[in-house]
């Protein structure tokens, strides 16, 4: 069997809206690998949250830009890395303070890489310029807690 | 130039669903997303300043992200200022979970349908 015949590749406009191709394509990814439904809506999530994140802040909403994105499937997980042309985040993954917002003493968004980090097993960014950076995440069969 | 987002609606009802006052029903479709702000936040913004008792029905949002939750926030926030009490319902059980992990939950409670989220006012 080749080598890459376990994953996917998409390249994405830098355009908001996209994000939904790229999560529809893991959901059925992971629905095809046996992820029950809620694992699923997790992965949905983390997987627009990621691309948003790209496509806004890593390629600043430059249409000229790809996206890429790469499902890797093996027997117990799939991995998902979301590519963009920038320099990685800067913004932080710490649990948003709902009472910090709603005081204004924090801004309302800024909750992408807190919910990703929250609803996958794995997540990191990699900044690797100048070649761009990404986000890599990894959703498992089997938790291990369960 | 292909539609990448569906329009975000939202419907104004007024309902009498609980005693007292009537209750102002906002009922979303579509998607949430950052290009939902004039809607989401110029519709409440256009409530009566006698609605005090305002109930989110999310029943047929098709997709919502993190920029649409940071709108309903930001919609929490002026409501809080206004005195006006929020109760919410027709959110999937993981659009519940991530409203939970965000603490959205210490300011509007989630219904699982309107009868339960209206007996919330009573």
């Amino acid at each position: 069997m080749e080598k890459n015949a376990n994953s996917i590749e998409l390249r994405l406009p830098s355009r908001m809206g996209y994000e939904k191709v790229a999560m529809n394509t893991a959901a059925s990814v992971a629905r095809l690998m046996g992820f029950a439904d809620e694992r699923v809506e997790d992965l949905k999530t983390a997987v627009a949250e990621a691309c948003i994140n790209a496509i806004e802040h890593g390629n600043k909403l430059d249409d000229s830009l790809t996206v890429g994105v790469i499902l890797s499937m093996d027997e117990n997980s799939l991995e998902v890395k979301v590519t963009d042309t920038g320099e990685g985040p800067k913004g932080t993954h710490a649990a948003p303070d709902i009472d910090k917002k709603m005081h204004g003493e924090e801004e309302a968004r800024g909750m992408g890489m807190f919910l990703i980090q929250a609803l996958v097993d794995e997540a990191e960014w990699v900044s690797s310029p100048p070649a761009g950076s990404y986000a890599r995440m990894v959703i498992r069969l089997h938790r291990a807690t369960e | 130039m292909m539609q990448e987002q569906a329009a975000t609606k939202v419907k104004v009802e007024e309902i009498a669903c609980a005693p007292g006052a009537p209750v102002t029903v906002l009922r979303f479709s579509g998607d949430i997303t950052s290009t939902s702000q004039a809607v989401v936040l110029g519709t409440y913004e256009g409530l009566p300043e006698t609605a005090k008792r305002i109930l989110l029905d999310f029943s047929k949002v098709e997709y919502l992200n993190s920029s649409g939750i940071a709108l309903i926030i930001q919609m929490m926030i002026a409501a809080g200022k206004h005195g006006q009490m929020v109760q919410t319902f027709g959110l999937t059980p993981h659009f519940q979970k991530v409203f939970t992990m965000v603490g959205i939950t210490k300011y509007t409670k989630l219904h699982p349908d309107e009868k339960s989220a209206c007996a919330a006012f009573a």
